[in-house]
């Protein structure tokens, strides 16, 4: 604890939020896992940044590199026989990747959290909620038992957990997939931290409920004005949430762009492949799109851009340079701010 | 450090598997589910393959040292047991106690009868510590099939057709199970005088079978309701087609684990009744008597102990790491 | 839970019943006649023999001397040998140092186990790892009775730290030798059990929970990992309570402890039925009983069960 506090009170290491520096900057960060005869090249120079209040939404398939990027902000990867060969993780101006254990240790939990996907296996079985949730007050506030406690059904009433007195001494299996969720997000709540990385929150859960705890996490976030980002699969969660979108794809950002605009206009053949593969009424009958192939194997991501063996327009070029992350410009070269697309011909994908 | 030692308990994989979980969940890079975009055929061949999980077990196994050694004990012992002759020319019942009595070992003299000195009779320790495998193994390859074949129809009986079928089985294996093994097989055995190797391999697999009887049932319980399982029902083929070809290959990965496991503590626990007076008698050759025999004397004369004592832990160390090394291999789960 | 409790005491009497029977079988048709053996070279007096035969009910039916004997089961009686001496009396005698000894097992077993294996466990594919999977494998393989002379004579008669055999079966410090040898095979497995089950449950999900709740590290060992890992190690230390007590013969010969051991193996040389149904009887008791409580321990220590 008194460590943040002295970093709290030394301003030139620890910068406010003016507004101008953001509240989490993830700087060309590369993770790699070691195993017995190949090295997974996880993630491969990754750039974001997230201000208080604002929701990045960062979008990818399975592999893509978004869930390991999560978790190297939150320094929970394993390593070994993970690595971070280079990169920055910048909070609050600071790089956590030169922090000590104990210093990222008093950040975890307390000024960024996170809510994972199975809220089942993610909650300890064979502890009840109220213990979960009040080890956060006695841990990082050294509370009593009984005053976590207190605080723990607090909680629970506020993400709206029915009867929170009589369930708090429950255990995770005996509440609902929806409530269980409710209590993944009481719990990276609890300290209200500065930032939350929510790893598919949704994913486990029926459509009806995931409304309701999106809606749940939006608004908390609107009152705490955290910052949030969502790793998610599915354009449909990011559109209502998301002020911003990355879109990753074989640990790279291939393409960022503000949420309405990405829909509206894509600027990435993988972007446009992912949002023609959505269902829609209008097109029933037709036969759904799918990009064709299969994400590729980390161990041998393909040379040049890494989505060029399944890119419809993929031309020479393609196969042997790996694209930058362009600035994304109107046709007469007026800026369009937070646009960026790593493809040789993204003009031609967004204007033709 | 070689790359042999990396993981010698869990066999190789583990680290990829561990990379594979922190990777990413669900697909992972490693895993054979997202191969690369295009395989050519020899890929795609050499992963089916893989896949198996004999297959994969095999791999795992021709690298793990664990798995060397032993099953080269293992076999070393079962060539002494069947071909005594070929390793010394002494007669282990040849008595001296004139010039032999408790004579001390000349390491030297490799393979020959005065190798490891004599006991208390004056034979020789060397010429009955490699007779005397023959009757370990045995007792421990009889109880081991009998015990199987028993255990296994059991537990398979009970396992896949539940019901009051399992409800008799389960409870008397629990009446079996609930016998001290070694307290039950000293009052088996003391009904028999003559306490041959058949007898003895009796005796203990009287006892013994429960344990396979109750992984069997489990296994089998598992494997019957995996999916290909459901889909041969499904398809209509019979019970004892569903039984032969789909459940018993599944279902034996861990009933043979435990075997190989058992199989050296039946040896070892023929050696303790052999100690206790209760289990082989002479003439047959045995560690058991021939350490029971050791320890009245062993006091200035720890050799006649050390060698078939030694030998005995040889044995029981050999089995039992083989079955630890099968296991890891078998088993997915630490991967 | 009550209702629980009573079906499986329910299940528990055939088990009881079946378990005892057998015994009795086994025992009773032995050959050799203990009746007999009384007159040793000399021949008995043929009607005295049947009197004797009668008065011990060796001439009934084998399933009526059962039900007799059940039926004094149920008063504590335990029956007599043939020297006339109450077999409760030579229970009571050998039982209280037999469980002593097995308690000092469990517990080295327990608490040197459960260090090894957490070390092992937290440090898979490591030296200490491999370390302990080694001694294990070695301890295992070494069967208790060359163990036992080992130990003997490394630390009674070489270094003198205790006395080679037991001179008073009921002092607990003299029990502490021959303790650590009977619990030695436990102990591996304990050990094993326990680097398997932390080992896996390391790669647990709530485990990446606690890391990112930013838990202190002993926490999360702590209350998290070992809290979930000790389940099946309480399993097994529940079952093995009464195998060592049925398995101490061996150790208790070698070391001169007067336990159930030497009074089960004095049973068997003088044809002594009586007695040894008696002992096994009293652990099988031991081993259901000990089965129920590990049942319902169960519940306490994994709230996902649930008894109906």
């Amino acid at each position: 604890m008194t460590t943040i506090d002295k970093t709290a009170s030394a301003p030139s290491r620890r910068i406010e939020d003016d507004g101008k520096t953001p509240l989490l900057e993830v700087r060309d960060l590369h993770v790699e896992f070691k195993t017995r005869d190949s090295l997974v090249k996880a993630v491969n120079g990754v750039n974001y940044s997230v201000r208080a209040g604002e929701t990045l939404a960062v979008l990818g398939e399975s592999g893509s590199g978004k869930s390991v990027t999560a978790q190297a902000i939150m320094g929970i990867l394993d390593m070994p026989p993970g690595r971070i060969p280079q990169g920055e993780i910048r909070f609050r101006g600071e790089d956590m990747l030169t922090m000590s254990n104990e210093e990222r240790r008093q950040i975890r939990g307390r000024k960024i959290a996170m809510i994972f996907q199975d809220a089942l296996s993610s909650l300890n079985p064979v502890l009840s909620v109220g213990y979960q949730l009040g080890e956060m007050f006695r841990v990082h506030q050294g509370m009593s038992r009984k005053a976590a406690k207190a605080k723990s059904i607090e909680l629970m009433d506020r993400v709206r957990i029915p009867a929170a007195k009589d369930r708090v001494n429950d255990y995770p299996h005996q509440f609902s997939g929806g409530m269980r969720q409710r209590i993944m997000i009481a719990m990276a709540m609890a300290l209200e931290p500065d930032l939350i990385i929510a790893d598919e929150p949704t994913t486990a859960l029926d459509v009806t409920v995931q409304a309701q705890v999106m809606d749940l996490l939006a608004e908390l976030q609107a009152e705490y004005n955290m910052g949030l980002i969502l790793i998610t699969h599915d354009l449909g969660v990011v559109a209502d949430v998301a002020d911003k979108i990355a879109v990753m794809y074989a640990g790279r950002i291939v393409e960022t762009a503000p949420v309405h605009e990405l829909y509206k206009r894509p600027a990435h053949p993988y972007t446009r492949g992912l949002l023609d593969s959505i269902p829609r009424l209008d097109q029933k009958g037709q036969e759904l799109y799918a990009i064709k192939g299969l994400p590729p194997n980390l161990t041998r991501i393909p040379p040049g851009c890494a989505f060029n063996p399944r890119c419809p327009k993929a031309q020479d070029i393609c196969r042997s340079e790996v694209p930058i992350l362009h600035p994304v410009t109107e046709r007469d070269g007026t800026d369009l701010p937070g646009r960026g697309s790593a493809c040789h011909f993204w003009k031609e994908t967004i204007h033709g | 450090m070689p790359e042999i030692y990396d993981n010698p308990q869990s066999g190789p994989g583990t680290r990829a598997g561990n990379a594979a979980v922190a990777a990413d969940r669900g697909a992972t890079p490693t895993s054979p589910k997202a191969p690369a975009a295009g395989p050519s055929l020899e890929d795609k061949v050499r992963e089916e393959k893989a896949r198996s999980l004999w297959g994969d077990a095999w791999r795992d196994l021709r690298r793990n040292p664990y798995f060397i050694i032993s099953s080269f004990l293992v076999v070393l012992l079962v060539f002494i047991a069947l071909f005594p002759g070929w390793f010394t020319s002494a007669d282990p019942r040849d008595a001296d106690l004139t010039n032999h009595f408790l004579k001390k070992p000349e390491l030297g003299s490799f393979f020959t009868a005065d190798w490891f000195g004599y006991d208390n009779q004056g034979r020789s320790i060397y010429a009955r510590v490699i007779y005397g495998t023959r009757a370990s193994i045995q007792v421990g390859v009889g109880v081991t099939v009998i015990v199987t074949i028993v255990g296994g129809l059991m537990g398979m009986l009970a396992g896949y057709f539940g019901g009051w079928l399992d409800a008799l089985l389960s409870r008397i294996t629990d009446v079996f199970f609930g016998i001290p093994f070694l307290l039950g097989a000293l009052v088996v055995l003391n009904a028999f005088t003559d306490r041959s190797v058949p007898v003895v391999i009796g005796a203990l697999a009287f006892l013994g079978w429960t344990q396979i009887a109750r992984v069997m049932r489990g296994s089998v319980i598992t494997t019957k309701q995996a999916d290909y399982v459901v889909a041969a029902k499904a398809l209509g083929a019979g019970t004892s087609r569903i039984l032969i070809k789909h459940i018993l290959p599944n279902a034996m990965a861990p009933v043979i684990v435990v075997a190989t496991i058992a199989l050296g503590g039946y040896i070892s626990a023929e050696a303790t009744l052999s100690y206790l007076g209760m289990g082989l008698a002479e003439p047959t050759v045995s560690w058991g008597i021939d350490i029971s025999s050791a320890s009245k004397v062993v006091r200035n004369n720890p050799h006649a102990l050390f060698f078939p004592a030694g030998m005995l832990t040889l044995t029981v160390f050999a089995f039992i790491m083989l079955g630890d090394a099968v296991r890891d291999a078998l088993d997915p789960k630490l991967r | 839970m009550g209702r629980y409790v009573a079906r499986r005491l329910l299940q528990m009497i055939p088990v009881f019943i079946g378990t005892t029977f057998l015994i009795f079988v086994m025992v009773r048709t032995l050959p050799g006649d203990p009746i007999r053996a009384l007159w040793g070279d000399k021949a008995p007096d043929p009607t005295q023999l049947a009197a004797l035969r009668h008065e011990y009910g060796l001439d009934d039916p084998l399933w009526q001397q059962y039900l007799d004997y059940m039926k004094g089961l149920f008063q504590a009686d335990f029956g007599k040998t043939v020297g006339g001496r109450p077999v409760s009396e030579i229970l009571t005698d050998a039982f209280p140092v037999t469980i002593r000894l097995a308690i000092i097992a469990l517990l080295f077993e327990m608490i040197l186990g459960l260090v090894l294996g957490v070390f092992a466990g937290m440090k898979r594919g490591k030296i200490v790892d491999r370390g302990v999977l080694i001694l294990t494998l070695l301890v295992i393989s070494i069967p208790v009775f060359v163990l036992a002379y080992i130990f003997q004579t490394v630390f009674g008669t070489e270094l003198g730290w205790t006395t080679p055999t037991v001179q008073d079966s009921m002092n607990m410090q003299e029990l502490v030798l021959p303790g650590i040898v009977l619990g030695s095979l436990s102990l591996a497995y304990v050990a094993r059990l326990t680097r398997t089950t932390v080992a896996e449950n390391l790669r647990a999900d709530y485990m990446r929970t606690a890391l990112a709740k930013g838990l202190p590290k002993r926490r999360i060992v702590v209350n998290h990992l070992l809290r979930n890992s000790l389940i099946p190690v309480v399993t097994f230390l529940g079952t093995d309570l009464g195998a060592l007590m049925g398995g101490a013969i061996v150790t208790e010969g070698i070391f001169n402890v007067q336990g159930v051991g030497g009074a089960l193996y004095q049973g068997l040389v003088r044809r002594e039925g009586s007695t040894v149904v008696g002992i096994v009887t009293c652990l099988v008791f031991v081993y259901l009983a000990m089965s129920l409580i590990i049942d319902l321990l169960y519940a306490v220590l994994d709230p996902r069960i649930r008894y109906a």
